[in-house]
């Protein structure tokens, strides 16, 4: 097994190796101490992930600047090969998954950014100038440039201002504005929001940022009860042109109350758009469209995917408009939907669907409300099979919601039952082996192609 | 005689005063009346015995300032202008109210005056009212924002954090407490750790200690010109806290019985806001008849309001569908 240098904190793109606890050739357990790592903020402790024994040191102690992901040492584990069986049950009469989960998510990357060089997407019809950047940087752009257009444009949050922000969307952007246009707030989510919403009130268009959205069920209420409704109890007079924006979804080993999805109950509101980009590209063009949308919009970002790159162009009238999905590959044979971080984990799964002989359109929703549903029809209707994956909780779910709408609106043409892949309906674990349980793999996608397929 | 007259105050001023709480007043016993008549329906908040806080300020205020208040609210809007019919039409749902029967009691709003709405989440809007103020303060604008709100609002969070970030950033905003001295059904004493709810906990926010006689409409006013001023002229926000005392139940439903006899009618008899006014104008000297006139003309208007509203159709069904996104539908297009 190979021990990489893990990110251990989301900003964190290189450390240093500073001490080695361990010897080549010592014997250790799951949890033990192997060496400490220095970051941007802080020296921290490097967990063994296994039992073994430490076959090889790679990177000597004292090095500096090594990159996230780069082998520091190699693990030998007993009886590596042998995976064990763990059976988890996944939406309608479950297959049974034969392993765990992908120990790799990054196993069969596939990168987003050249499936979308790939695909001619009608909607763009420009010749863009593009640059491979990151997510991160594509929001921040996205920010940057939408100020400078509308002076009405301005953003508040927690360390959003002198801090460059927690995940450093809003990186520069004081600099670049000064504190009238970007504002640090204190911790009182309720009161922000609520400030932001009345200021969206009386004409300005604020972009809200939540450090995560886990922190906006402090501000639900003005989410729901003021930001939504306003327009329609005041019988049409009050307007709320707003974007709450932030990461969103399970992030990586940091328990139940940092990880969740709020997809479902965002979408659930009338009243509010809910966007949910799953690449660099797309992050730029919907984050521009949702500034400027004279409605409330509820902007998902994903923690996991900010350091990700794609093409994205550099013009500052490059927009992608809400309520458009993407079809970002084109087959035949079965549909299947995704929307943020679970595009990439279909897209994981498709060597492995595609190894079956089964071809699948793959769409991105990137809107989740609106929804495209023209396109999504029109691609159920032609693959007569359907699996969604989604992140968060199956239980009364966005994609129970659209199971129903493809069911109601597709009945006729299904050859199969629909089959959902979700998060398992559980607080998300700690344990690294169990988190990725909980979350939708490889294997459970494959096995839901293969059962809408009837194949074996 | 003259001289009280001619005080800082003055005859036209008191007139006007005198002429906006008796119309709070009136509208409101309309509406308890279309209640009894069966022609209102659901749950409604009245402000009768608080009509100096809201009046002052209606009086006190410019236009295109901004208003915030509470799911107690016809008085603090009519107060801004809005029409009778507005308000009463909108109790009825019926298609001629302020938001055309799709607001309620509730959520009496207009923005053309000034309302920004009123809100029947306990603390939700002081917070929204600091997104107004700025607004002003971002636009360089000289508008004022005021947020009027109950006793039992002190103890939750959005009050704090509310009062705090108008402080940090010093925004042209009023934030008036009217201390009923009840919450629903408990006495406000009985849950709030100082005697004082909204007062007692200014200096936290480097705010002064402003206490007021809520039901005097003049030294309401007062009160009321002092802070607009101050805000308007960029030196920030106040905190006022106004004792006052609802004459009826928190609601429709609640006929009041958890508050003692003699206190009731204390202030009923001894410290009605517009028993006591009328006084005033009396023993300073103002002609009866100026007065009763006053009476007449209001009296009249609430009348010919409430026919307007029993006449208006109820909304067109289409309505439902309306106004759930900004371009006025209920499905977003692209
Ligand atoms: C957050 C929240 N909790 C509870 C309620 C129910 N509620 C409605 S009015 C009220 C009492 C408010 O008392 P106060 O602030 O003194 O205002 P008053 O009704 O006396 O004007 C309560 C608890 C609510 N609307 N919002
Ligand atoms: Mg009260």
């Amino acid at each position: 097994m190979k021990i990489l240098l893990p990110a251990l904190s989301p900003t964190m793109e290189t450390g240093n190796l500073v001490k080695w606890l361990v010897k080549e050739g010592d014997d250790v357990l799951s949890g033990d101490i192997l060496a400490e790592i220095e970051t941007d903020k802080a020296t921290m402790e490097l967990e063994s992930p296994d039992d073994g024994k430490i076959e090889k040191i790679l990177v000597k102690e004292g090095s500096e600047n090594i990159s996230v992901n780069t082998e520091i040492a190699l693990l030998s584990v007993e009886g590596e090969e042998i995976e064990e069986k763990i059976e988890i049950p996944i939406e309608s009469s479950p297959p049974v998954i034969p392993n765990g989960a992908d120990t790799n998510t990054k196993a069969n990357n596939i990168s987003m950014g050249s499936l979308l060089k790939e695909q001619s997407n009608s909607l763009e019809t420009k010749n863009w100038s593009e640059k491979e950047i990151t997510m991160r940087e594509a929001l921040n752009q996205a920010i940057e440039e939408e100020m400078i257009i509308d002076k009405d444009v301005f953003l508040l949050g927690e360390e959003v201002a002198e801090y460059d922000g927690a995940y450093k969307v809003t990186q520069g952007l004081l600099d670049k504005f000064g504190s009238k246009r970007v504002l640090d707030t204190p911790i009182s989510e309720h009161g922000f929001t609520g400030l932001a919403i009345g200021a969206a009130m009386s004409g300005l268009k604020p972009i809200c940022e939540f450090m995560t959205f886990n922190f906006s069920m402090q501000a639900i209420d003005q989410i729901v009860n003021s930001a939504a409704k306003s327009l329609y109890m005041s019988g049409g007079e009050i307007n709320v042109p707003i974007v709450f924006r932030g990461p969103n979804g399970a992030a990586a080993r940091v328990g139940a109350q940092h990880s969740q999805c709020f997809i479902s109950w965002f979408s659930h509101i009338p009243g509010l758009l809910v966007v949910a980009p799953s690449n660099a590209r797309d992050a730029k063009g919907l984050l521009k469209s949702s500034i400027r949308n004279p409605n409330p919009v509820v902007f998902l970002e994903h923690e996991l995917l900010y350091k990700e790159k794609s093409n994205v162009p550099e013009e500052n009238d490059f927009l992608i408009p809400i309520g458009k999905a993407n079809l970002i590959k084109e087959g035949s044979d079965v549909t299947i939907i995704g929307f943020s971080m679970s595009v990439q984990r279909i897209l994981n799964a498709l060597p492995s669907i595609e190894k079956l002989g089964i071809k699948p359109d793959i769409i991105d929703l990137r809107s989740i409300k609106p929804l495209d549903e023209d396109l999504i029809y029109k691609s159920v209707k032609k693959t007569n099979r359907v699996v969604i994956v989604e992140d968060g909780w199956g239980n009364t779910s966005f994609g129970s919601h659209l199971s129903y709408l493809i069911q109601s609106n597709c009945f006729d043409y299904l050859d199969s039952e629909i089959i959902k892949v979700s998060g398992k309906d559980v607080p998300m674990p700690y344990a690294e082996n169990l988190e990725k349980l909980a979350l939708p793999n490889t294997d459970e996608i494959t096995s839901a192609v293969k059962k809408v397929s009837y194949t074996n | 005689m003259e001289d009280k007259l001619n005080d800082d105050i003055g005859e036209a001023k008191r007139l006007q005063l005198w002429e906006m709480m008796l119309k709070l007043r009136l509208v409101e016993k309309k509406a308890y009346d279309l209640f009894l008549q069966n022609l209102i329906k659901g749950t409604s908040h009245l402000a009768l015995g608080q009509e100096a806080i809201a009046g002052a300020f209606g009086v006190a205020l410019q236009e295109g300032d901004y208003t915030f208040c509470t799911y107690r609210g016809h008085a603090h809007t009519l107060a801004r202008g809005s029409s009778i019919e507005g308000v009463l039409g909108e109790l009825m749902g019926r298609q001629c109210g302020l938001m055309k029967g799709k607001g309620g009691s509730m959520h009496l709003t207009d923005v053309e005056k000034g309302v920004m709405g009123s809100y029947a989440i306990i603390g939700a809007h002081l917070t929204i009212a600091n997104g107004t103020a700025l607004a002003s303060k971002y636009n360089k604008t000289k508008e004022v924002s005021v947020c009027f709100f109950g006793d039992g609002t002190t103890n939750i969070g959005a009050f704090h954090e509310a009062l705090n970030m108008a402080k940090i950033w010093d925004l042209p905003i009023v934030f008036v407490c009217e201390n009923n001295l009840y919450m629903e059904y408990t006495a406000i004493s009985e849950v709030t750790a100082v005697e004082h709810p909204a007062a007692d906990r200014a200096s936290a926010y480097s705010l002064d200690k402003i206490i007021v006689d809520g039901n005097d409409a003049d030294e309401m006013y007062r009160t009321a010109q002092t802070a607009i001023k101050k805000a308007r002229d960029g030196h920030g926000p106040s905190l006022i806290e106004a004792k006052t005392y609802r004459h009826s139940g928190h609601s429709r439903a609640d006929p009041g019985k958890y508050r003692p006899d003699e206190e009731v009618k204390d202030w009923m008899e001894n410290k009605d806001p517009i028993k006591n006014y009328r006084q005033k104008l009396l023993e300073f000297n103002i002609d009866e008849k100026t007065i009763t006139g006053i009476e007449s003309k209001i009296q009249q208007q609430v009348e010919e309001a409430t026919n307007i509203s029993k006449n208006s159709p109820i909304p067109d069904i289409k309505e439902i569908y309306t106004d759930v996104w900004a371009d006025g539908g209920y499905k977003w297009h692209n």
